[in-house]
Order: C-alpha cells, then sequence, then structure tokens
C-alpha cells in the first residue's frame, strides 16, 4: 500500500509546474478571456513539445505510454494556471475514447496527430439542457449520415476531430446509441462559437447536415463507451479542479497575509482564517477522493465508477467553494476584473457543469454504491 | 500510488485475520457491529470486562499497541500493519476505545519522559488493557484555553502536594492512571508556569466525579485533588516545562489516525436502502440521493485523507497539524447526518426507545454528537490550527501571553 504519487511523478509535476509558470502566466489566460484569440497557441505548441498530450498515449500511436497517473499530475498543473487550450476536450474525451474504443487504423490515424499538437479534438454529447441520458440524444445516424445539432460542444469550434453521440435505433434501450467519428475537413458540419461562463475554454453549437461519420466502437455500444470515456475524464478533470483549488486557497491565503486592515493582517481575524481553514479542508478531501480515482484509472480497478464519481463530486464542490470564497477574502478588490479571482471562479463553474452536472454524478455515485452493497 | 498489499503485508494481513477469526468474543460482533457513536454498550455484559479481556488477549499473543516498541508491550509494527490489523479487527477494534487515551496519548508520554524503569514498570500493562489510563488536562475555567489551568503543585522535600480541580476526563471513573498538568508557577506567564506527572488514580485525596452528560451517559468526571501527594520521581519533564510535555501529547494524539473514523454514512446509507418514503426506499428519492452523495464523498476523502497520512508516515514524516481535518471534518458530519436520519423519519424520528427505527441510534448519535465537536479541541480550534500551523496565517491575539498568570483577569465583567 502507497498512497502517494511516486519521486518521478511529483518531478514531473515539477516540471509542469514550472512550464507552465513560465509560459502560461495569468496575462496569457487574459488574451484568450478577452476573446483576442480562441485559444493559446503557442502555448498548445508547448504542450507538444513538453510530451503532455501524448503522456498516457501508448508509444505505438506516438505518445509516451507513461500511463494515466502521470497524466493526473500534468491535469493538475493544467487547472492551476488556467491554461486556455483544449486539453481536456482533446485529451480527456477524443483521447480516451480512442483509446477505449477505437479500431486500430483510427488509433493510427488520430492518436498521432493528438500526441503531436496538430489535432484539437472533443466530444459532441449533449443537446441542449440536460444531464447526460441515452433519452437526451437526438440526432440520428442512418447509413453512417449525421443529421442533428450538438450544443454545447467543448471546444467544438477550433476541433478537427469530432466524436459524435448519434441515435441509431428507438427502443427506449441504452443500445439506442452509437458513436462517430467525424474528421471535420470532411465536410457537412457548421460551427458557431457560443458565448459561454468561461470563455478561456470555448463552447459551440455543432450542427450536422449529412454529415458523413465513421463508427467508432461497435454499433449500439455507444453508451456504454460514453459512460466510460465520462468516468475516466471525470478522474482526469477533478485533478484540474484540485490544481484550481489549491491555486485559489494559495491566493486567498497570500491576500490575507499581505492585506492589513485595522492595523491588523486580515488573515488574522478569525472569521478570515476560518474560511481559508475551510477552504483547506474541502481542496484536501477532493484531493484524496481524486488520488483514489487516480489509482482506480490508472490501474482499471472494478472501483473506477465509484471512485470517479467520489473525486468529481468532491473536486467539483472544494473548486466552487475556493474560488467563491477567494473572492470574498479579497473583499470588494476580488469582485473586479482587474484581479485573477474571477478567472476562477468563472473556471470553477464551467467544470462543475462540463461532463454533467453535480446532480447527475451524485445520481450515479448512490447508483454504484448501491450495486456494490448488493454484491 | 497502489491500494494492493505488498507480499509482506499480505502476509501480515493472513496472520492477522486467522488470528482473529479465532480469538475475538464473536458473541459480542453484531451488537458490536450495531453500536455507534452515543451507544457502545452491550446488554449482556460489562463492556470494560470485555474490552479488556480482549486487549489482554491480543497482548499475550503480541497484537496489542502494534506501534509500540516490544519492550514496552507492542509489536513494533509499521504504521501500514496498524491500518491493515484495524481493517481485519472490523467490530472488534470499537473495543479499543476504552483505552484510546491511555494507548494513544498517556503511553506515549510516558515513553518520552518516564524513566526507564518506570517505562518497564508501567508500560505493558497499559498495553495490554490490565491497567486503564486517563489525562486530566481541562478545567472549568480553562475549556479550550488549556494553558489556563489553575491546579496547583507545590514542592514539599520530595514530594509534590496538589490542590485543584479538573473536568472532562474522559474515563478517569474506571482508570487506575493519570498524566496530570499542573501549575507550579502562577507567578510566570501561563504556559511557562506548568508541570506535568503521572499518579495513581487511588492516592488519597482523589476523588471522581462522573457527568451527567446531555445524552444521559456519564463517560466524562469531574476530578478533585485534595492534598495529594505525588513523589518526584513521577514527574514528566523537567519542572515548569508542562507545556512541552503536554505538546508532546497533544501531537500524539494525531498519531492514533487510523483509516476507521465515524462519519454516520455507512449508518445513515443502510437506513435510506431500508427505510420506504412514499412507497419506494429512501434512496431512489433525488433530494436524498443529493445528501447522501454529499457525505459520501467527505467520508471517503477523510478515510483517503488517513491513508494518505499514513503513507507518509510510513515513508518516515511526522504527523502533521494537517490531521486536525479529521475531526474537524468528522464531528459536525455526524451531527448533521444524525439530524437527517431522524428528519427522514417524520414525527416519528421523534422517538428514542426500543420502538423507535433502529432502536434510537440515530437518535444517540445526535445526543452524543455535540460532545464529539468540542472534546479533544472545538470546531473553532481545530480551524485556528489549520489556519496557523498549516497555511501559515498569523495567529490570534493573545493578550495574556506575557502576562503572569496570577495577573491575568478571571472575569469578562467585573
Amino acid at each position: 500500500m502507497n498512497f502517494d504519487f511516486s519521486d518521478d511523478q511529483k518531478q514531473l509535476r515539477d516540471q509542469a509546474r514550472k512550464f507552465l509558470a513560465e509560459k502560461c502566466p495569468p496575462k496569457a489566460v487574459r488574451v484568450v478571456l478577452d476573446g483576442n484569440e480562441p485559444y493559446d497557441r503557442a502555448l498548445w505548441k508547448g504542450f507538444a513539445e513538453m510530451g503532455f498530450l501524448g503522456v498516457a498515449i501508448p508509444e505505438e500511436y506516438g505518445g509516451a505510454g507513461a500511463g494515466h497517473l502521470e497524466l493526473c499530475v500534468i491535469a493538475e498543473e493544467v487547472g492551476r494556471a488556467l491554461a486556455p487550450v483544449p486539453f481536456s476536450s482533446t485529451v480527456y474525451l477524443a483521447a480516451e475514447a480512442l483509446m477505449l474504443a477505437g479500431s486500430d487504423a483510427q488509433k493510427q490515424a488520430w492518436l498521432p496527430k493528438i500526441a503531436s499538437g496538430e489535432a484539437i479534438g472533443t466530444l459532441a454529447l449533449f443537446e441542449g439542457t440536460g444531464n447526460p441520458s441515452p433519452k437526451a440524444i437526438k440526432l440520428e445516424a442512418v447509413n453512417g449520415v449525421l443529421n442533428g445539432v450538438k450544443k454545447p460542444v467543448a471546444d467544438g469550434a477550433i476541433a478537427d476531430l469530432i466524436i459524435v453521440a448519434a441515435r441509431t435505433a428507438s427502443t427506449g434501450r441504452d443500445s439506442d446509441i452509437s458513436l462517430f467519428l467525424v474528421d471535420v475537413k470532411a465536410g457537412g458540419i457548421e460551427a458557431k462559437a457560443l458565448t459561454n461562463l468561461d470563455p478561456t475554454r470555448g463552447q459551440a453549437e455543432l450542427t450536422f447536415t449529412n454529415c458523413k461519420a465513421e463508427p467508432l466502437g461497435a454499433a449500439g455500444e455507444g453508451w456504454s463507451i460514453i459512460t466510460e470515456v465520462l468516468d475516466r475524464a471525470a478522474v482526469l478533470t477533478a485533478f484540474e479542479q484540485v490544481g484550481g483549488s489549491d491555486r485559489a486557497l494559495e491566493m486567498g491565503r497570500d491576500y490575507a497575509l499581505d492585506r492589513i486592515a485595522f492595523g491588523r493582517p486580515i488573515g488574522s481575524f478569525q472569521a478570515v482564517k476560518h474560511i481559508l481553514a475551510d477552504m483547506y479542508v474541502s481542496a484536501t478531501l477532493a484531493r484524496s477522493n481524486c488520488y483514489y480515482g487516480a489509482w482506480a484509472l490508472s490501474t482499471n480497478a472494478p472501483e473506477l465508477p465509484e471512485a470517479a464519481a467520489s473525486a468529481r463530486i468532491s473536486a467539483t464542490q472544494a473548486y466552487q467553494h475556493c474560488a467563491k470564497n477567494n473572492i470574498q477574502v479579497h473583499g470588494g478588490m476580488g469582485f473586479t476584473w482587474e484581479f485573477d479571482c474571477h478567472m476562477y471562479y468563472r473556471r470553477a463553474n464551467a467544470l462543475a457543469l462540463g461532463l454533467g452536472s453535480l446532480s447527475y454524478w451524485e445520481d450515479q455515485l448512490i447508483d454504484r454504491m448501491r450495486k456494490r452493497n448488493a454484491a | 500510488m497502489n491500494f494492493d498489499d505488498t507480499p509482506q503485508e499480505a502476509v501480515f494481513r493472513a496472520e492477522a485475520r486467522a488470528w482473529i477469526v479465532a480469538n475475538a468474543p464473536k458473541q459480542y460482533e453484531d451488537e458490536l457491529r450495531a453500536s455507534s457513536l452515543g451507544r457502545i454498550a452491550l446488554k449482556n455484559a460489562d463492556i470494560l470486562d470485555v474490552a479488556k479481556a480482549w486487549q489482554k488477549k491480543k497482548a499475550d499473543a503480541g497484537w496489542a499497541c502494534l506501534h509500540w516498541p516490544k519492550d514496552y508491550g507492542g509489536r513494533g509494527a509499521s504504521p501500514i500493519e496498524r491500518v491493515i490489523w484495524q481493517q481485519e479487527e472490523g467490530p472488534f477494534g470499537k473495543l479499543s476505545g476504552l483505552f484510546i487515551i491511555g494507548h494513544g496519548m498517556c503511553g506515549p508520554t510516558m515513553m518520552a519522559y518516564a524513566s526507564e524503569e518506570h517505562k518497564r514498570q508501567y508500560l505493558p500493562p497499559l498495553a495490554s488493557g490490565e491497567k486503564v489510563w486517563c489525562q486530566l488536562f481541562s478545567e472549568p475555567a480553562g475549556g479550550s484555553d488549556v494553558a489556563g489551568l489553575r491546579t496547583r503543585a507545590e514542592k514539599r522535600g520530595d514530594e509534590w502536594v496538589i490542590n485543584g480541580q479538573k473536568i472532562w476526563t474522559s474515563g478517569a471513573h474506571y482508570s487506575d492512571y493519570g498524566i496530570l498538568l499542573t501549575r507550579t508557577d502562577p507567578t510566570v506567564p501561563k504556559h511557562k508556569g506548568l508541570t506535568m506527572f503521572f499518579l495513581d488514580m487511588k492516592s488519597p485525596g482523589v476523588e471522581v466525579r462522573p457527568i451527567k452528560q446531555a445524552s444521559g451517559h456519564s463517560d466524562f468526571n469531574e476530578v478533585y485533588f485534595t492534598d495529594v501527594v505525588i513523589p518526584d520521581s513521577q514527574r514528566l519533564g523537567a519542572v515548569n516545562d508542562g507545556w512541552n510535555v503536554a505538546l508532546t501529547t497533544l501531537m500524539n494524539e494525531r498519531m492514533s489516525i487510523g483509516a476507521g473514523v465515524a462519519t454516520g454514512v455507512p449508518e445513515l446509507f443502510a437506513f435510506c436502502s431500508n427505510l420506504m418514503l412514499d412507497d419506494r426506499p429512501a434512496i431512489e428519492d433525488r433530494n436524498v440521493r443529493s445528501k447522501l452523495a454529499h457525505w459520501a464523498v467527505r467520508a471517503s476523502g477523510l478515510k483517503y485523507t488517513s491513508l494518505r497520512a499514513i503513507s507518509a508516515l510510513s515513508k518516515g514524516e511526522r504527523p502533521g497539524p494537517e490531521n486536525s481535518i479529521g475531526k474537524l471534518v468528522a464531528a459536525p458530519m455526524i451531527q448533521d447526518v444524525a439530524a437527517y436520519a431522524l428528519d427522514l423519519q417524520g414525527a416519528a424520528g421523534v422517538l428514542s426507545g426500543p420502538e423507535a427505527e433502529l432502536a434510537g441510534k440515530f437518535q444517540a448519535m445526535l445526543l452524543r454528537a455535540p460532545g464529539t465537536r468540542v472534546e479533544g479541541g472545538t470546531d473553532e480550534i481545530m480551524r485556528n490550527i489549520i489556519a496557523e500551523r498549516v497555511l501559515g496565517l498569523p495567529g490570534d491575539v493573545r493578550v495574556d501571553k506575557d502576562v503572569p498568570f496570577n495577573q491575568v483577569p478571571t472575569k469578562g465583567r467585573a
């Protein structure tokens, strides 16, 4: 039993932190936030050069083949630095779906491009308001031709590769859903960028009109693949959330030490100290749940579904808690555009929704715990 | 990152499991399993007798106080072996609750400050449960301000004479020995005039009066000292250095971390799975699921936080103040979980006798929980510890810090 990352993994984390501190300071995030660029292209190139994009992709497909624990430590740093790049959609969703369900030819065609930063990928799942559910998918696939609308799709307007959840039957069962792989270059897709809570991670509406697509995984297996992809992405996103929580806590702590009011640093007042202590508590609980999730993910343990839901819920709560209280500790300053607090607040609340909301994951967790207790 | 046992750990686990299966008092297993915070008692036996017998059996076979050195009645086991033991001991581990102060705090303090002769004399019977120890720190005027204590120790030749009163002393009514923090110099600031001793609780002049708690139980006591004599050889640490000795004790409290802190969550989960609400199991209700999930991730977060601490411990790191998180999270959670379990029962939630759901288990939990939030440091003290010692925020303003103790005001409104 050892419940910690290895020294090598910690070294990779330090390396990623150093790289991001240099290449992704808050002012770089603001270039994207202010709408001047859809994402930070130079940073994305740097990610590829550093090997971050292919860290969990096997070597035969152009990756480093290091594994998911390594990807977890990078995800944490990506979250901490608010990196404005399509990392989660490409690496947690598209690459994971390909690795789980892709044919050898599909993996050969796309994974090396993902690892090299040449292709941005995403998963087109949602169709308007609501949580992940096979019933919510209306987009139809007939003989490999897609028609319908997906929104919101994370990084949908800049993606080269889109994995689409489509309806191939209407029996009311999970097997109604199949997955398809679409090369954007082939045409048939119209993308519209959508205004969203966190402009540092784009959202789009994609309209598919007689769009030719190839199946990804077996017909009728789409929903079980999606569930598994979401579980894996939940653990990885949770690490981003923990990275963000820690940074928000640090910002609040530093400000409380520097800011003087009533003749004392505000961090000497119990009311402020206790806010920060509670932020530490939620960030720590989330981190511990994440470590369990990382272990389950990296070993493909049967505990993964439950561990993923726990990590997801805990990290979502922690990041929202830390981000909003960081603003509170900063007082009026925290509420200004000029201070960075709102960037964490935006990201926290956007990440809380991207893979299905808190209530969806609560539902998942309870179902999974019941299953375990019944077993 | 690995949750599986190493080959050595697997051998240890198998050995522990086999011994527990062969030796545990299985006639009490169901009752112990069903018991939870606030109601660890047995219907047809004295819990103290059963606990002592189990502890003795463990000690004789080398399974007591696993992390203590063998010379003092332990096993010299690793922190991870302790966790494995706890996992395997399961509900029988609840019997160790009666010894937790002795094993977790008094023993380690004795190990750090007692003479070798005393260690060999007192520690093995403490490890084996034959002798029970308590910790005499808190006072009526002290509360969270432990160093504000007033119990006096006055030197008389080779002896000390003790006068004063302690309160909230867990288990004093069945304890054989205690460690006692006293004031030996009231003319210096409060932390600087304290001295620690250990004493025989049967000494003349020691009077133990149980306190009836809000729950109706009496787990705590007031302890009065009237001209109690303690030989100087039972002093722990230097005269007036008692605060540092006490800090060792409190630090060791954090060492007693384990993976099994009570949260009430498994109990609530089981309850919601069985309780019918609007003709279906409560657990199928959306609001119930949301609440359950919220608490479940806090409970699992705590469990894995402990495991992280144990991993750090096994690499030779010291347990730090970050371990205060366990009590800070678990104690208020138990209170909320219990109140919610009653809420789900509607008006019948008020019943607390044998006819109540689960024979009033959650009601008992509710009445015990406020104490859990206070004992061993209140929620507020725990938050201060995290804020100051983990996050590095400034300490609270302490206006009595440099004032001689006998000049510190004792009343808020004159």
